[in-house]
């Protein structure tokens, strides 16, 4: 589970980051399921790249955002990795 | 438009009813007849745009066998050009290694591929055709191209006791999934109801083994398991709504809010006459029963209106003659007296006699004749 701050976050293979535009929101496509994101969270797997670490993100954001929470970001990953759209390595 | 939920985010393209296999649990309609006439590849891809337009993101390419399409590469292409997450629903057959290039040149995002059981003679005996190996070898060239791989495997009485077997061949096979669907009973499947309608201990013997196996096998696999809805307290929540996140679109152009809808007694929509986004906007057959005001009693006061929608409506039909009423698999349809009697039936162990399944037959294949499978007492289990 890519909580870890070392941990480097990137989408699974199988998944797919794209800004719909009917909808005017970004989404996330997997084979059986759509989720479509709000700014923070698209923002947060954006940078999902499997090079930058959960450290590097939430340092990113904090240049974007007024106010970014840690844990926050942390819980949508792994959130996200339990749904099998996100993968990690270790630093 | 104004909600999201009014947009639909999925389109299945069943591209022709045309299909090698013969399975008896076929939920397609039964006067195949009537579909000859396909959409051309131009017709599906101005099909395709609108629907991107209205919103679809997930195409579904299914049939019938869709590979039996020649030009499923291009069509494939121009869904990945705008955007779309294509998905590949298919028995495996034809999936050469040359076409599977060609669709993985046009950018196809994942396959599903079919199989019957995980024993090559009882595989073979349910699709009415030699078929195991080959489609072992297409699963195995999926994994070689890199896609993820699901697969699918429609379970009843005749392989529910073998779902143990099953899932280690998933994981043989390095799927990424595997859907373990009970049969839903539409078109033929409906025909052969009694003969693939598991018995109740059948199914908690399978359901203990899914569960030991999503424990074993966590990492590596995921894995769906779909309750047949006889013996479920509450109904399915049919396309997660009549009208409100699917579409499906048919060999011959007709429109419909379930694959199965064709069965309704409703008036017809077609991309022939209307653009996609009429259809599901403004026509009688998708705004017949979206939302809740359709709803009789004991839907209309209920607590779960919004979560199940009263369930399905083309089964309502089949079981009641009447397509707004209560889906009858529910324990509060004062119809569930029709489930009850053939979930009972179903629990005869040893059954009076061995319920012959008829094997589907296709235009195509004048070849075969309706040689009826024989399927078993339920109770050997080893």
């Amino acid at each position: 589970m890519p909580t870890g701050s070392a941990e480097r976050p990137r989408l699974a293979r199988h998944v797919r980051l794209t800004f719909d535009r009917a909808r005017d929101r970004h989404v996330l496509l997997t084979p059986e399921q759509v989720t479509v994101l709000n700014g923070t969270g698209a923002a947060i797997l954006g940078l999902c790249d499997g090079r930058r670490t959960v450290a590097d993100i939430v340092g990113e954001l904090r240049g974007r955002y007024d106010r970014v929470d840690d844990e926050e970001v942390r819980f949508f990953l792994a959130r996200l990795a339990a749904m099998r759209c996100v993968e990690a390595d270790d630093g | 438009m104004d909600r999201e939920a009014d947009r639909p985010f999925g389109l299945l393209a069943e591209l022709t009813y045309g299909c090698p296999l013969h399975c008896p649990y076929c939920s397609n309609p039964l006067d195949l007849g009537a579909y000859a006439e396909e959409l051309t590849t131009a017709e599906w891809q101005r099909v395709l745009a609108e629907g991107r337009d209205l919103g679809v993101l997930q195409l579904h390419l299914s049939g019938g066998e869709p590979l039996l399409r020649r030009d499923l590469d291009r069509i494939v292409r121009t869904a990945c050009d705008l955007g779309l997450y294509t998905n590949l629903i298919t028995s495996g057959l034809g999936l050469t290694p040359r076409r599977a290039g060609q669709l993985r040149d046009a950018g196809l995002d994942h396959v599903q591929i079919s199989v019957q059981a995980d024993e090559p003679a009882l595989s073979d005996r349910i699709a009415g055709l030699p078929s195991f190996g080959r489609k072992m070898a297409a699963a195995r060239l999926v994994k070689k191209l890199g896609w993820p791989l699901t697969l699918n495997v429609v379970l009843h009485r005749g392989n529910i006791d073998r779902v143990g077997g099953i899932l280690d061949l998933a994981a043989s096979l390095e799927a990424d999934r595997v859907e373990l669907a009970n049969t839903q009973y539409y078109g033929w499947a409906w025909r052969n109801r009694d003969g693939l309608l598991p018995s109740r201990t059948q199914l908690e013997r399978a359901e203990a083994v899914v569960g030991a196996a999503r424990a074993r096998l966590q990492e590596r696999m995921e894995i769906i398991y779909v309750l047949p809805d006889y013996y479920s307290r509450y109904p399915k929540p049919c396309m997660g709504g009549w009208g409100r996140r699917q579409l499906t679109v048919v060999p011959n152009g007709d429109v419909l809010p379930c694959p199965t809808a064709h069965t309704l007694p409703l008036p017809r929509a077609s991309v022939h006459e209307h653009s996609l986004e009429w259809i599901w906007q403004r026509s009688a057959l998708f705004q017949r029963f979206r939302g809740t005001d359709w709803m009789p009693e004991p839907c209309r006061s209920c607590d779960r209106r919004e979560l199940d929608f009263g369930g399905c409506r083309c089964q309502a039909f089949q079981l009641t003659g009447d397509a707004a009423r209560t889906d009858p698999v529910c324990h509060l349809s004062p119809d569930h007296a029709i489930v009850s009697a053939a979930v009972r039936a179903a629990q005869a162990v040893p059954r009076p006699r061995a319920v012959a399944l008829v094997p589907r037959p296709h235009p195509r294949a004048t070849d075969r004749r309706n040689l009826p499978i024989r399927c078993g007492p339920a109770s050997t289990g080893s």
